[in-house]
C-alpha cells in the first residue's frame, strides 16, 4: 500500500517536473532566440515607416500598428485575403503561400501578408486606402426588407464612432459561427451617405446557402452587436463633368444608393441616368425614392426595366434586358462615364455593350460583386 | 544470410540497414501516414519532410534513450513512457523550429515549415517505442533511430516520385489524392517484404 502511494508520487512528482522543466526550457528560448530586435517596415516607398519589434507575422504586426490588411481566416493562410506586395526583405515563398499566387503576383512579388515573418528590415506595398481602414464594433438598430430576397441593415457605431467614407467604397462585415459554418467575411457597399459619420447602411441580397447572408437573414437579430471594418474601395464618383450612367440590379442598387444621395446633399447637377434591371416587379425597390430624387436633382433619370414580367401585367415601365435598353436611350455614349455595379456576369456584358456604342474602357467604373 | 547482433562496426551498419529496410516504419508499420499522405504530392516537399524527420527521430530516439535509461528505469516509471517520449519529441521540434527560424531562414524554408507538422508524427514516437524493447547501448539507439528516419524519407521520396508520374486528371474522381495513394503504399510495402528475413537484429 505504501509502495503504491509511493509510486504515485514519483510518477506525478516526474511528469510535473519534465512539464515544468521543458515548458520553462520553450518559454526561455522564445524570448532569447525569437528576438529579432528592432526592425523597420517601410510602407509604398517611405510614406509610412514603422519601427517595430520582429519575429511576429507582418499581418499581426501590422494589425499592431493599426494597419488592418484583410483577412478572413486569422492568419492561417486559407482566405488568400491578406496579399500584399513585399519589394524586399521578405525572404522566399513559403509552400503555404504557393497555391495561392499566380504567375502574375509572383513576378510582382505579391505574398500573402500572415505568412511572411518580419524578422529584418523589409518594405512593403500596399493600396493607400488602407492606412485609413479601421476596425469597427458596432450595433444593428434595424433590418428591414425591401423586397422578398433583399434586406436593408442599419448599423449604428458604436466604437470607434465615426466612419470617414467616399460614396461608392464598401466595408467588410464579419459574420459570426453558426450551425458548423465558420465566421467569414464578406464585402458589402454602404448606402448610407457620407455625412451619416454614426451609421453604416447595407443593402444585401440572399444567396441561397450563403454562409454569410444566411447568417444576416437568419441569425443576426436587431440590437446585436457586429464587426466590421473599412472603408475599403476605389468605386466613386470622378471629379468630371461628364454625364453620368449608372447601371446596376439586385444589391447593386447600395452604392448608387449613395451617390445619389451625396449628389443631392453637395448640390452636384451632373446630368444621370439609373438603368435598374430586375426581373419583375416584385424585385423592384425604393421606387418612390428615386421619383423623389428625379424631383430634386436637376437632371437624374430613373430608368428600371423588367425581363421577366408577365405580358398581360399592369407594368408600364421599360421591358427587356437591360443593355438594350440602355441602348434604347443613349445610342452614343461617348462623352459619357458610366457606373456599374452588381455580379461579374451583368458587368460583362454591359460593358461589352457601353464600349460598342463608343464609351472608352477607361471611362466605365465598376465594382464585381464576385 | 542470416546474421545475429553482431558487434563492432558491421553490427552498427547492419542496425541502420536493418531498421531502414527490413523493419521500414511506413511500408512495413503503416506508421507516418497521416502526414505522408498529405505531403508526398511532389518530391521536393517528400524530400523536405523526410529530411526533417530523419534528423528529429535519429536525435529524439538517442534522448529518449538517455530518458528512458537514467530516469524511468531507475525510478521504477517504466510505464509512464508514452507520455514522456510524446512530450520530449514535441518540446525537440518546437526547439529546432525556433532556433533554425532564427539562424538559417533558408534551411527554415526547406525544412522548418514541416516541423509542426511532425510534431506529433507516430512515425517518430514509434521508433522510440520500438527502440526500448532492444538491448541497445546509446550509438546502437542513436543509429536505430537514423536508419528508421532514413527509412521514412526513402519511402516517402519514392511514393512522391511516383505520384508525380501519375497523371492524377486520369483516375476516377474517387481514387484521387489518398485512394490512389494507398494503393502505391500497397503495392509497396509489398515490395519491401522481399526485405524481411535478409537481416535479423
Ligand atoms: C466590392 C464588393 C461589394 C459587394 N457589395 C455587396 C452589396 O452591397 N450587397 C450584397 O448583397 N453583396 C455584395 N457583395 C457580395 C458579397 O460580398 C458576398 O459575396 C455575397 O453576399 C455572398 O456571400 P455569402 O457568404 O452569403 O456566400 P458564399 O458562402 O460566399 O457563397 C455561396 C455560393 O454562392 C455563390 N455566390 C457567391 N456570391 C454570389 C452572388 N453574388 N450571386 C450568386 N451566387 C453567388 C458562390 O460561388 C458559392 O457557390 C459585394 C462583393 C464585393 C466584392
Ligand atoms: S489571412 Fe487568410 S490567408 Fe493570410
Amino acid at each position: 500500500m505504501e509502495q503504491l502511494m509511493v509510486n504515485i508520487l514519483i510518477a506525478t512528482g516526474f511528469l510535473a517536473g519534465m512539464g515544468l522543466l521543458l515548458s520553462a526550457l520553450l518559454v526561455i528560448a522564445e524570448k532569447s532566440i525569437l528576438n529579432f530586435g528592432p526592425c523597420t517596415i517601410d510602407i509604398n516607398n517611405s510614406e509610412k515607416i514603422l519601427k517595430v519589434k520582429g519575429g511576429g507575422s507582418l499581418l499581426s504586426i501590422l494589425a499592431r500598428e493599426s494597419i488592418f490588411i484583410p483577412s478572413a481566416c486569422g492568419g492561417r493562410g486559407s482566405c488568400a485575403y491578406c496579399k500584399v506586395i513585399v519589394k524586399n526583405g521578405g525572404g522566399p515563398v513559403s509552400p503555404v503561400e504557393e497555391p495561392y499566387l499566380s504567375d502574375e503576383e509572383r513576378k510582382r512579388n505579391t505574398r500573402l501578408s500572415c505568412q511572411v515573418k518580419v524578422r529584418n528590415d523589409i518594405s512593403i506595398e500596399i493600396p493607400r486606402e488602407y492606412f485609413s481602414v479601421r476596425k469597427y464594433r458596432g450595433k444593428l438598430i434595424s433590418k428591414r426588407p425591401l423586397t422578398h430576397d433583399i434586406f436593408e441593415l442599419r448599423i449604428e457605431l458604436l466604437e470607434p464612432r465615426e466612419i470617414t467614407f467616399t460614396a461608392g467604397q464598401y466595408i467588410q462585415l464579419k459574420s459570426k459561427e453558426y450551425k458548423g459554418r465558420e465566421s467569414v467575411i464578406r464585402a458589402y457597399s454602404m448606402s448610407s451617405v457620407p455625412s451619416d459619420k454614426n451609421h453604416v447602411e447595407l443593402i444585401i441580397r440572399r444567396v441561397p446557402d450563403g454562409i454569410c447572408t444566411t447568417w444576416i437573414f437568419d441569425y443576426l437579430e436587431e440590437g446585436q452587436n457586429v464587426g466590421l471594418s473599412g472603408p475599403y474601395g476605389e468605386f466613386k464618383l470622378q471629379p468630371t463633368d461628364s454625364p453620368i450612367l449608372f447601371i446596376a440590379g439586385g444589391s447593386g442598387m447600395a452604392p448608387i444608393w449613395s451617390m445619389l444621395r451625396d449628389m443631392r446633399e453637395k448640390g452636384i447637377k451632373r446630368k444621370a441616368h439609373y438603368f435598374f434591371g430586375a426581373l419583375t416587379q416584385k424585385d423592384l425597390f425604393f421606387l418612390d425614392e428615386l421619383r423623389q430624387l428625379e424631383r430634386e436633382l436637376p437632371d437624374f433619370k430613373f430608368i428600371p426595366s423588367l425581363s421577366r414580367e408577365p405580358e398581360n401585367s399592369n407594368w408600364t415601365g421599360e421591358r427587356g434586358i437591360i443593355t438594350d435598353v440602355v441602348k434604347k436611350y443613349i445610342p452614343d455614349t461617348s462623352g459619357y462615364e458610366a457606373y456599374l455595379c452588381g455580379s461579374p456576369g451583368m458587368i460583362d456584358a454591359c460593358i461589352k455593350a457601353l464600349t460598342s456604342t463608343g464609351m472608352p474602357v477607361e471611362k466605365i467604373y465598376y465594382d464585381k460583386f464576385a | 544470410m542470416e546474421a545475429t547482433a553482431t558487434h563492432g562496426f558491421a553490427g552498427l551498419i547492419l542496425i541502420f540497414v536493418s531498421a531502414a529496410f527490413t523493419d521500414n516504419v511506413l511500408l512495413t508499420r503503416f506508421l507516418g501516414m497521416c502526414s505522408c499522405l498529405g505531403v508526398s504530392k511532389k518530391v521536393d516537399t517528400s524530400i523536405g519532410l523526410g529530411a526533417a524527420v530523419t534528423f528529429v527521430t535519429s536525435v529524439t530516439t538517442a534522448l529518449n534513450y538517455l530518458v528512458y535509461k537514467f530516469v524511468l528505469l531507475p525510478l521504477d516509471l517504466d510505464f509512464l513512457r508514452f507520455l514522456t517520449f510524446i512530450v520530449i519529441i514535441a518540446a525537440f521540434t518546437q526547439l529546432v523550429e525556433m532556433i533554425i527560424d532564427r539562424y538559417s531562414p533558408s534551411l527554415y524554408y526547406a525544412l522548418g515549415i514541416f516541423l509542426p507538422l511532425i510534431t506529433v508524427n507516430c512515425a517518430i514516437l514509434g521508433i522510440s517505442l520500438f527502440m526500448v524493447n532492444k538491448p541497445y547501448n546509446f550509438l546502437e539507439a542513436f543509429l536505430f533511430g537514423a536508419g528508421g528516419g532514413f527509412g521514412w524519407f526513402l519511402a516517402i521520396t519514392l511514393i512522391g516520385g511516383i505520384r508525380e508520374k501519375i497523371n492524377e486528371s486520369m483516375l476516377p474522381k474517387g481514387l484521387e489524392g489518398p485512394g490512389i495513394t494507398l494503393i502505391i503504399i500497397g503495392i509497396m510495402s509489398l515490395a519491401f517484404i522481399g526485405f524481411s528475413g535478409i537481416i535479423k537484429v
